[in-house]
């Protein structure tokens, strides 16, 4: 031991960093701030360091090169020995990073540690966000597959909507005039040389900020903060009701950091890597791209979006977003930090967590999109044929025949486009069908070109029986009148 | 571990020799630091530069007109013209190619004039139909419905002993049409 002791003497007496070190883990931090709420923060940097080392293993074996980095993420989840749980873990990691950021940040917000004198700490945590969501979607293109190549697609597309220098950006974002080769090789840059630098200096910059400035005290309904007393005050209480935070609150960091670890390999043992999906070749058109979790309601957004409303949403709206949380510690510096007195930051965050959410579960089924092979892969339900006439069977093969279930569902399968037709028959009269079928409109092409007079009569003839039994199809009572007229006087027509 | 200063900083208003020696360091830095920003920046600029006018953009083959039937619209592939070493088969490219009749055609990029994704042609109902956010056109590439806010992108076209040819090569997106940004009239639909 003693041998020991004199070779740690001997590196202080050159590294003088023994002190500096003792001084911040000892330094009082108040007492009720040792909580299972404080832990997330800690829990972050911990999946931080998780990615960077799961991130070098698998540059061992990753190749970011368009031609090779698909067969390489092969390679890694079938061939090297354990590759796929790395893979595993630095998808899952990323998941659980972004997640715990947004917890993290939540929980900050709603204990207004924003708040005098900590605004800064929270600008660089804002853009410690944007980092992270930097890279999940940088880290979503290395997986370079069919997702990947259309992701980079949607993302030159929206990149293409800025005003005068939108075409400039496309071509420096794809680092050519298409997605290929150059392009995934400046993702690869910014995912494992440039992002990460700037995160590691922006993680050191808001630690040393949270030693400096001390830790947030526990939020009190009524103990309110004023720029001008807030320091004294927060002396005085880790003085008066302070404790060390090595050991007093350092031990629930430690347990939430192994915790999660162990679930992020969990999740990783047990549900495996993140594709990858089909080879990135543009020329096979078969698939349906969807972005990762933390981008599906970014997806949901696009779809329904009004067209004219898209380009301003997309170009002026994170640009608000993000003015908005740099100056929020600037907006509300003082006051009330207790969430129990402040209703309306309790209320937006529960706005933004069901919106958020909203749009992710819709993204998950995504209603909007036609069902590219609903006319071929799901026939008409037989109850729908039973006891029906020639011409409304045509109507049925017409219905399968040209796709209309790609949009429309009938007996709860068929795309969800446009409306569920079981019952279209009450709401359309025949006049209103046939102007829909031919015309089109409210979202639905015009088939006036596509469909034969004879198709089309077939095709309506069948959706007029498309009604419950016990509701009877909708009649213009005039045309009744017009038929029954005509045929009270069968003298007059020639 | 506190040091005196050796040498007093220079008195006010009085340029002192070390102190014209440490502007004279910044200047020389300022200058070196241009001179290698220059390439830098022209380097990471490269690929926006040479974008500029015709840029990337060259006639490409489809292949011989009798690939294509009249009235019908198919599938065709081609090789982006602009290649690097390390592209795969990321510079195979997919049009739509519809012959109306004779010469007369349209070739419409493979991507959704929304934000890019793959529309896939339906003969039998006459549209294109994105899988994406549910886009979809009519045979002649105009809006049918759905979140874009205009018509595919169309590749300007000739017909060169039998053979159809593109002009091609980047990327059309809602911001840079470059498909049909072309002095090549267009037949009409």
């Amino acid at each position: 031991m003693r041998v020991i002791k004199k070779i740690g003497e001997w590196f202080d007496h050159r590294l003088q960093l023994a002190a500096p070190i003792r001084e911040a883990a000892e330094h009082p931090v108040p007492r009720n701030t040792a909580s299972w709420f404080y832990v997330f923060g800690s829990a972050a940097l911990t999946v931080f360091l998780l990615q960077l080392v799961t991130g070098i293993l698998l540059a061992l074996i990753y190749v970011p090169s368009a031609g090779e980095a698909w067969s390489s993420l092969q390679a890694l989840n079938h061939q090297v020995t354990l590759g796929w749980f790395i893979r595993a873990m630095h998808g899952w990691g990323s998941n659980f990073m972004v997640a715990i950021v947004l917890i993290h940040m939540t929980q900050v917000f709603l204990f207004g540690a924003h708040k005098y004198p900590r605004e800064l700490t929270w600008i660089i945590g804002v853009f410690l966000l944007l980092m992270t969501l930097g890279m999940a979607f940088t880290g979503q293109v290395l997986r370079f597959d069919q997702d990947a190549y259309w992701g980079l697609g949607i993302g030159a597309s929206i990149a293409s909507r800025v005003p005068i220098i939108g075409p400039a950006v496309v071509k420096l974002m794809l680092g050519g005039p298409i997605i290929a080769g150059a392009t995934l090789s400046r993702f690869f840059a910014l995912h494992v040389f440039v992002i990460p630098g700037m995160l590691i200096a922006f993680v050191a910059l808001h630690v040393l900020m949270v030693l400096k400035l001390g830790i947030n005290e526990w939020p009190m309904p009524g103990r309110i903060v004023k720029r001008a007393t807030y320091e004294a005050e927060y002396h005085a209480l880790t003085n008066s009701d302070g404790a060390p935070f090595v050991p007093y609150a350092i031990w629930k960091d430690m347990f939430f950091a192994a915790f999660i670890i162990l679930a992020v390999a969990a999740c990783a043992y047990y549900l495996g890597p993140f594709g990858p999906t089909g080879q990135p070749d543009p020329t096979i058109i078969q698939t349906a791209p969807k972005p990762d979790y933390f981008f599906l309601w970014l997806y949901a957004l696009l779809s329904l979006l009004p067209p004219s409303l898209e380009t301003p949403f997309l170009l002026i709206g994170p640009v608000l977003v993000i003015i908005g949380l740099i100056l929020l510690p600037f907006l509300s510096g003082e006051g009330e930090k207790s969430w129990k007195r402040r209703p309306i930051a309790v209320v937006t965050v529960l706005m933004i967590a069901i919106t958020l959410g909203t749009f992710t579960r819709m993204a998950q089924f995504t209603p909007w999109s036609p069902h590219m092979n609903a006319w071929s892969g799901e026939p008409v339900p037989d109850r729908y044929i039973h006891g029906t006439t020639a011409l409304e069977r045509q109507g049925a093969l017409v219905f399968q025949v040209k796709q209309c279930r790609n949009c429309h569902s009938l007996g709860d399968t068929g795309g969800q486009r446009g409306p569920a037709l079981d019952s279209v028959a009450v709401r359309l009269t025949q006049d209103q069908l046939i102007r829909q079928v031919i015309q089109g409109g409210g979202n639905m092409p015009a088939y006036g070109n596509n469909l034969s007079p004879a198709e089309t009569t077939a095709l309506v003839a069948f959706l007029e029986t498309l009604h419950p039994a016990t509701q009877s199809p909708s009649r213009d009572a005039a045309r009744d009148f017009v038929v029954s007229e005509s045929k009270a006087k069968p003298a007059t027509q020639p | 571990m506190t040091t005196k200063p050796v040498i007093a900083p220079s008195t006010e208003g009085t340029l002192s020799r070390r102190g014209f020696f440490m502007k004279l360091g910044i200047l020389f830095n300022g200058f070196a630091a241009l001179v290698v920003a220059v390439p830098i920046v022209r380097f990471l600029l490269s690929s926006v530069a040479r974008g500029q006018g015709k840029g990337y953009l060259s006639w490409v083959h489809l292949g011989d007109v009798t690939n294509f039937p009249e009235g019908q619209t198919r599938m065709a592939t081609f090789r982006n013209p602009f290649v690097m070493p390390t592209d795969g088969k990321t510079v195979d490219t997919a049009c739509w190619v519809r012959r109306i009749a004779g010469d007369q055609f349209q070739v419409f990029a493979i991507n959704c004039a929304h934000l890019g994704c793959p529309v896939r042609w339906f003969p039998q109902s006459g549209l294109f139909m994105c899988p994406c956010h549910g886009g979809a056109y009519y045979r002649d590439g105009s809006r049918a419905s759905g979140p874009p806010e205009r018509g595919l992108f169309e590749y300007p076209y000739k017909v060169e002993n039998g053979v159809l040819t593109i002009n091609a090569g980047q990327l059309p997106t809602p911001g840079d049409p470059v498909a049909s940004l072309s002095s090549e009239k267009l037949p009409c639909a």
